[in-house]
């Protein structure tokens, strides 16, 4: 079956072609497609039966014919060659090179759909990653082994975000920093420059692999790009015991890319004409984070999704926040007012925090103090909101402080540099300072001895 | 019935000759043996869901019938595992195929070699005549669970022999049955039932107690009978997954099936790693020890998550029919209709709402309508009490599964975004949330409790429906348009949100509050609440009211005393009325 080239295909349309008449192929077979210019194509099978195959065609069914087209079915899925010199090199969506440089020989090849972990075999993740920012620190702490995405705009700097997470991550009373897999779909060219060269200045380029498709490379190659990039970060974490950040940007151009491919097919169409398969399709991606039983590796997770218009109900942003643990979500209006990182507070969220964070991880008081800010700053906005209504004037004393609390916590607690590595303690202080701008007894959420210990109240100063 | 081949692959639905084939039986498909299920007919052709990846099957291999529709292994062994949706053990996956799951591996669910201690029911005798549901003998399952050996239903005939006490395997004869219509049969510690068939019970019963979760705003405001059915809506991030791992670590139930349903990996390990450790406030037992997992995550194939629920309402109902009280959560209710959804549109079946086929509201009724409390066919009482998450797409309850679920269930605890926001968990909406389970609740906290619950209850959701209305105005005008007795009443109930409504999981002294101090923090804030108000008719100041030191200690009183400590609420309660007989002295005495 392999070596036999079929030719005459029945119809090629939207990205997908079709051929009679070819018995016995396996769905999910990986294809070879020579188009009249000779120039190669890869495809996939995506129903088979005995009368009619349907390959989906990764570069597109542009310019090709009925006639002068000749197909392989290779008798194989797809499949990403392994080996150590992943690390510093640069792939397109199913692992071939894209530097220039020779592609990776390993008799090790993994098939790049991976199998489901099974639940049992997963270890919980409980080790806090200080990322030296305070907006996720603080407060929507991230651990070894989550997946986190960043919740987005056009226009916001979620880049910029990316990069400083990337750069400052590492584990408290560790030295060995992470190594990164850096999966791009649907990226524009400056964008890919800007992280390129973030990883140069820093020196880590060797310990970075890359999976790149840009904005005009052809979209179906999304669909399978960032299960080839998972399967490397599987390999160098779980065979060679490293710890793996994957950065998956931008997850809405990839899910527009299912879109697209699903209306072609006539899959019946929810929300926004979405398929009603975009849950699972993605949960088979963001559920390959995390840590294995016995394994010294891991994978956390940092996608970025930008949600259209602003939207966070959208389908991509609403079914991700529904997989993954949690969500940096970015504020448009704090992003305005030229507050860097602008994380956008209250529908933030990391679920695995709980566990990495307190007495033995960052400081005892942790927890609640997240909570407490939490609480006070979702009050805190309340009152700005009636203080545009009323007037400030018009608002009781407590009221008032409240209003302070919202404009220190934004200017002192969120706000920090791009380049600004701030230690946990640090952020816990100043987290402090804030709450001192508050009489104790609204602060339900903190412990009696919390207050005596950290609080520096002095009855409005 | 004999084989056939495969015509057409199309992910997870399979297409195959094979006529006189029914629907419902299981097969065993291609050449590594995937496990399928026949969901429709269309002349000769079958058309097959496969619980497993369809990668690289192709048309022309074998389908092989197996001769039986999806069942459950029933028997001791259950409790304490985790199963996948078609009950694959996956503790013995794990062991012998490493960390993935791999395809085509078939285990039986419960283990053959483990030898159970039997103890046949005295009162039995040869030559007596038995039927389904009689209990045949007892097996300690685990320290905290007694499992009882049941006459498997639509048995009935002559006993002939019955074992002696001694220690079994699940497939030794532990009986025999002469039957009128199929001869003498054995029987044995182990059973199969259909898992898409109700068991049979001999009558239903209202609900009459309720489920004790010890979080409050469950209990105490929107309560659920035990055979009762609940729902949990919530967008993402709300709190449905924590809530529910609330209530199977503190529900008075005898026994949990948890199902996660479509849903995160890491849940289920943080169950499999903590429960082990936590001990149940009833027994004093491990909560592992009445705790049973089914675990088909978000990247496990999407059929078996249909079958996952099924399974786990039969595991309830088996033990239910035990005479157990038991408790199935299910993990979103909403993958598993997104399951039927995704079938069904590769079935090319016409779409109503949203891409869901028309079946949907009743295949949902009909799932829930498997709970209820019973009079077992052995002459028992037991209960299955089926709780469901619901995870609307944008958090919109007006989507099908949510609208749908309403109809159908009598508790409903609505969980709200903004609520969860401001970290204000559980975040169960005191406006959106329904019980009508209200007056049945009634009568047992009313007996076991107190009898003035009802009305305090009443006068919180009361209090609480006030100041929603008022914060329009202050919202509008400012709180300074507010009467005195209007900022009381703000202020008293941002006490009860913070008192009694808000409940941290992660609190240790607080994550269970027993029914007694649930009341007894009630009451305080009533009785404050009511004493307040009488304060203010007669002229003192709020500002007065929100400095009593009793105040403050009430907003942490349900972490800083105990489920035990009754009686430093009980003293509380004194010093509260003591300060403010004392204020009102005060003013009198200042003003005359
Ligand atoms: N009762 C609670 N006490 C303390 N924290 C809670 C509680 N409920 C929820 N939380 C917090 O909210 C987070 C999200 O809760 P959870 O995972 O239960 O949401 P969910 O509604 O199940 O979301 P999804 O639909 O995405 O699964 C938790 O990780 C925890 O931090
Ligand atoms: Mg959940």
């Amino acid at each position: 079956m392999k070596e036999k080239e079929y030719r005459y295909a029945a119809a090629a349309r939207t990205g997908l072609l079709f051929l009679k008449g070819v018995p016995g192929v396996a769905f999910g077979d990986r294809v070879s497609i020579r188009d009249r210019h000779g120039r190669k194509r890869n495809g996939q099978v995506i129903l088979s039966s005995e009368e009619l195959v349907m390959v989906q065609v990764l570069e597109g069914t542009d310019d090709l014919n009925l006639d002068d087209t000749w197909v392989r079915f290779l008798d194989q899925p797809f499949e990403l060659a392994l080996s150590p010199d992943l690390l510093g090199r640069v792939f397109n969506g199913i692992g071939e090179p894209r530097d220039e440089r020779p592609p990776i020989i390993s008799r090790l090849r993994r098939n790049v759909n991976g199998e489901p972990v099974n639940p049992v075999a997963r270890a919980y993740p409980r080790e806090f990653i200080q990322t030296g920012i305070s907006a996720i620190d603080g407060l929507n702490s991230l651990v070894r082994g989550q997946k986190l995405p960043i919740f987005s705009g056009s226009g916001l700097p979620h880049n910029r975000l990316v990069a400083q997470i990337v750069r400052q991550s590492r584990l408290l009373g560790e030295e060995s920093r992470f190594v990164v897999v850096f999966a791009a779909m649907g990226l524009s060219y400056a964008d890919a420059r800007f992280f390129r060269e973030d990883f140069e200045n820093n020196g880590v380029l060797g310990n970075v692999a890359m999976f790149i498709n840009l904005a005009d490379d052809p979209p179906i190659e999304r669909l399978i790009l960032p299960r080839t990039a998972l399967t490397a970060a599987e390999y160098l974490a779980f065979d060679l015991d490293l710890h793996v950040l994957v950065v998956l940007t931008d997850m809405t151009y990839y899910a527009e890319a299912l879109r697209e491919v699903a209306t072609a097919k006539g899959d019946v169409p929810t929300r926004k004409g979405y398929p009603g398969y975009l849950y699972s399709d993605m949960a088979e991606i963001y559920e390959r984070a995390g840590r294995v039983h016995k394994r010294h590796g891991s994978i956390t997770m940092v996608p970025v999704v930008s949600m259209p218009s602003d939207d966070i109900t959208h389908p991509i942003p609403d079914l991700t926040g529904y997989i993954t643990e949690g969500q940096i979500v970015l504020s448009r209006e704090l992003n305005n007012q030229n507050l860097y990182p602008p994380v956008n507070i209250p529908p933030s969220l990391s679920r695995l925090m709980k566990d990495g964070i307190g007495k033995d991880d960052t400081r005892e008081d942790h927890p609640r103090v997240a909570s407490q800010l939490y609480a006070a700053y979702a009050r805190a906005l309340e009152v700005r909101n009636l203080a545009s209504i009323i007037g400030r004037d018009e608002l009781p004393d407590l009221d008032r402080r409240y209003l302070d609390f919202a404009d220190q916590f934004e200017q002192r607690f969120l706000a920090q540099g791009p380049d600004e590595d701030r230690s946990v303690i640090q952020t816990l202080n100043i987290a402090w300072e804030l709450l001192s701008l508050l009489p104790g007894e609204v602060l339900s959420r903190v412990s009696e001895t919390d207050l005596a210990r950290y609080h520096d109240w002095e009855g409005g100063k | 019935m004999k084989s056939g081949r495969i015509i057409e692959v199309n992910g997870p639905l399979v297409q195959a000759r094979l006529p006189g084939i029914a629907n419902g039986e299981q097969l065993r498909v291609g050449e590594l043996g995937l496990t399928g299920e026949v969901i429709g007919l269309d002349g000769e052709r079958a058309l097959i869901q496969v619980y497993e990846s369809t990668e690289m099957l192709r048309p022309g291999e074998e389908v092989v019938p197996l001769g039986h529709p999806l069942s459950a292994e029933l028997g001791p062994g259950l409790l304490g595992g985790i199963f996948d949706g078609v009950q694959r053990p996956l503790r013995a996956i794990m062991e012998s195929a490493g960390e993935h799951i791999p395809r085509g591996l078939a285990l039986p669910a419960l283990d053959r070699k483990k030898h159970w201690d039997f103890i046949p029911e005295a009162s039995l005798r040869a030559g007596q005549e038995i039927r389904g549901g009689m209990v045949l003998g007892r097996v300690q399952e685990t320290e905290a669970v007694e499992h009882r050996i049941l006459v498997p239903p639509g048995i009935k005939g002559e006993l002939m022999e019955l074992a002696g006490a001694g220690r079994y395997t699940l497939e030794q004869t532990i009986a025999r049955v002469r039957t009128p219509l199929k001869g003498i049969q054995g029987l044995s510690l182990l059973q199969r039932w259909p898992v898409r068939q109700p068991r049979p019970y001999a009558r239903r019963d209202d609900g009459i107690a309720p489920l004790l979760t010890g979080q409050r705003i469950l209990d105490t405001f929107f309560p659920l009978l035990k055979g009762g059915k609940g729902a949990i809506p919530g967008p993402f991030g709300a709190g449905k997954t924590m809530l529910q791992q609330q209530i199977a670590r503190w529900t008075n139930a005898d026994i949990v099936i948890y199902v996660g349903c479509g849903e995160r990996g890491n849940e289920l390990v943080d169950i499999l790693e903590s429960f082990p450790e936590l001990t149940d406030p009833y027994s004093g037992r491990s909560l592992m020890e009445r705790t049973l997992l089914v675990a088909n995550t978000s990247n496990m194939p999407v059929v078996a998550r249909e079958a996952s629920i099924y399974l786990g309402v039969t595991l309830a109902e088996y033990y239910r029919d035990q005479g157990h009280d038991v408790v199935m959560l299910a993990d979103s209710t909403s993958r598993w209709a997104e399951a039927l959804r995704e079938v069904a549109g590769r079935l090319g079946q016409m779409p109503v709402e949203e891409g869901y086929p028309a079946y949907l509201a009743s295949r949902l009724a009909a799932f829930y309508e498997r709970a209820g409390r019973v009079d077992t066919l052995g002459g028992d009482s037991g209960s299955v009490t089926l709780i469901g998450a619901v995870s609307p797409p944008g958090g919109d309850f007006s989507e099908p599964v949510t609208n749908h679920t309403k109809d159908i269930i009598q508790t409903f605890w609505a969980l709200s975004k903004s609520l969860a926001d401001a970290r204000h968990y559980p975040s169960v909406s005191w406006t959106e949330s329904f019980s009508d389970a209200v007056e049945a609740a009634a009568r047992w906290w009313s007996r076991e409790i107190s009898p003035a619950w009802q009305a305090r209850r009443a006068q919180a959701l009361d209090l609480l429906a006030r100041a929603e209305e008022l914060s329009r105005i202050i919202n509008l005008v400012g709180v300074e348009a507010l009467s005195p007795a209007q900022r009381w009443s703000v202020e008293a109930a941002s006490l009860v949100r913070e008192a009694l409504l808000q409940q941290s999981a992660l609190d240790e002294v607080d994550s269970y509050c027993s029914p007694q101090k649930q009341f007894a923090l009630l009451d305080l804030a009533m009785s404050l609440y009511q004493r307040g108000g009488e304060l203010i008719d007669n002229q003192v100041p709020v500002s007065a009211l929100l400095q009593l030191p009793a105040l403050a200690r009430l907003r942490r009183a349900k972490n800083s005393y105990g489920n035990e400590q009754l009686d430093a609420l009980a003293r509380l309660k004194e010093d509260m009325q003591d300060q403010l007989d004392k204020l009102a002295r005060d003013y009198r005495e200042g003003r005359s």
